[in-house]
């Protein structure tokens, strides 16, 4: 008789088989990071304006982190839905909610390293300051953002995965449940750079609205992802 | 020797449509049943229904001693569906698919090891990538996952679509000896000459019935 496995281990083998895919087939690193790079240098021409560019650095970081959102997630469950391999995990019995934190995982770690460069390419590109201060502020951020983002990537990844036109159905439903992390993770990255005279102390609020957004998804995640891959 | 299917008068409706209309049929462990019928017959959607897929809408279905109209999650961990998809990352070598499949259920590395040897998907082999393996190696790649998840209840739909002489040869060996083993197998298939060699019974579906 099969024994089927923990929540854990199973998020743990999806987790670890998703960032093996990706380090095999590179697709993160040699395409989302430079279509990244590149939002950042166009944003860069398109406002032409140091002071601008510096008060607005953190509103662009985490718009291009939204836009390479969108396509690392078409791609977490595109290598699934290519063969049937998503299909054969719900066939296995494999834990919906294991799926769900497996893949919501990978996703987050692709995201973190991304947002990494990013950061720095705005530190580099848009002259942003960045104080001792706001580091821990903005650590933070990162993380419960990251979260959110994930969560609500991979719960509307799994909705559109076996839909019809799914690559323009993910943004058009994603991008609109995403706004208020654009604008707390932006609120307070710019409170961490302390740009427009922003003070540090301000942006710890709005950590609090990503982490309350991160619990909901997660949990909404867990709960119903079983469902939305159902037939 | 234990019953492993049990429908009995079962409905499915697919798309607003009784797929499967008041279908009975009994499976014993250790057979092999061919499924034979016209495409839209419901054979497919009878194999799905095994695998705890669809709902019964009315009836009585039961697997592995499973009853499906009360719980369709449980027996699924025992049974393996192996449709015209086979399940597999293609990015991943054939070791790493087995692999993933092995870690779900808890067995060994000396238990991947032994299937992929059975397989004859060891060696070098076992490190290639599944987008590289021919239509045969894939087919046989998705069979050794399901014998690593233990499944009980093997469902396979059209097993030889798609592969030469020679790739269907070993899929038949791969089935007898899992039968031998102890598991069970229904297949739809349309080549039925190669799978009344293969089954120890066949039964038409027709129009949603299942006729012997």
């Amino acid at each position: 008789m099969s024994t089927q496995l923990s929540l854990g281990r199973v998020a743990r083998a999806v987790a670890a088989k998703d960032l093996r895919i990706e380090m095999r087939s590179r697709v993160v690193i040699n395409q989302v990071f430079p279509f990244a790079g590149l939002v950042m240098v166009m944003f860069a021409f398109a406002l032409d304006n140091d002071d601008v560019l510096t008060r607005v650095a953190g509103g662009l970081v985490w718009l291009a982190t939204l836009f390479s959102l969108i396509i690392i997630i078409q791609r977490s469950f595109a290598v699934d839905t290519a063969d049937g391999a998503l299909e054969a995990q719900r066939v296995a019995g494999l834990d919906p909610a294991g799926i769900f934190i497996g893949k919501a995982l990978a996703v987050m770690m692709q995201l973190v390293t991304l947002e990494v460069v990013l950061f720095l390419a705005a530190i580099v590109l848009y002259r942003v300051q960045l104080q001792s201060d706001g580091v821990v502020l903005l650590v933070t951020c990162v993380i419960s953002a990251t979260a959110g983002l994930s969560f609500v990537g991979t719960l509307y990844g799994g909705l559109t995965a076996g839909a019809r036109g799914r690559e323009t159905l993910l943004p058009l439903l994603m991008l609109p449940v995403v706004a208020p992390v654009l604008i707390g993770a932006t609120r307070a990255t710019e409170s961490a750079f302390m740009s427009g005279g922003a003070a540090v102390s301000d942006g710890w609020p709005w950590v609090g609205v990503l982490v309350v957004f991160a619990a909901v998804f997660g949990l909404g995640g867990i709960l119903s992802f079983g469902s939305l891959i159902e037939e | 020797m234990s019953t492993v299917v049990d429908f009995r008068d079962a409905v499915v409706v697919f798309n607003g449509f009784p797929a499967l209309a008041e279908a009975s049929i009994e499976v014993q462990q250790g057979e092999i049943v061919l499924l034979q019928g016209p495409n839209g017959a419901g054979k497919t959607t009878l194999l799905r229904a095994c695998a705890g897929l669809l709902p019964i809408v009315r009836g009585e279905a039961s697997v592995l001693g499973v009853d499906l109209c009360v719980d369709r999650q449980s027996v699924r961990p025992r049974v393996g569906l192996l449709g015209h998809a086979n399940g597999l990352f293609a990015d991943l070598t054939i070791g790493e698919n087995v692999l993933f499949w092995a870690q779900m259920v808890g067995a060994s590395n000396v238990e991947v090891a032994a299937t992929l040897q059975r397989f004859g998907i060891d060696g070098r082999l076992s490190q290639q990538k599944v987008m590289q393996l021919s239509a045969g190696q894939k087919r046989r790649c998705a069979l050794a996952c399901l014998v690593v998840r233990r499944a009980e209840l093997w469902l396979l739909d059209e097993p030889h679509a798609g592969l030469d002489a020679s790739a269907r040869d070993e899929i038949d060996a791969i089935i007898r000896e899992a039968c031998a083993a102890g598991a069970t197998v229904l297949i739809a298939s349309h080549e039925l000459e190669r799978a009344r060699g293969l089954a120890t019974r066949s039964v038409s579906v027709v129009a949603g019935r299942v006729v012997s």
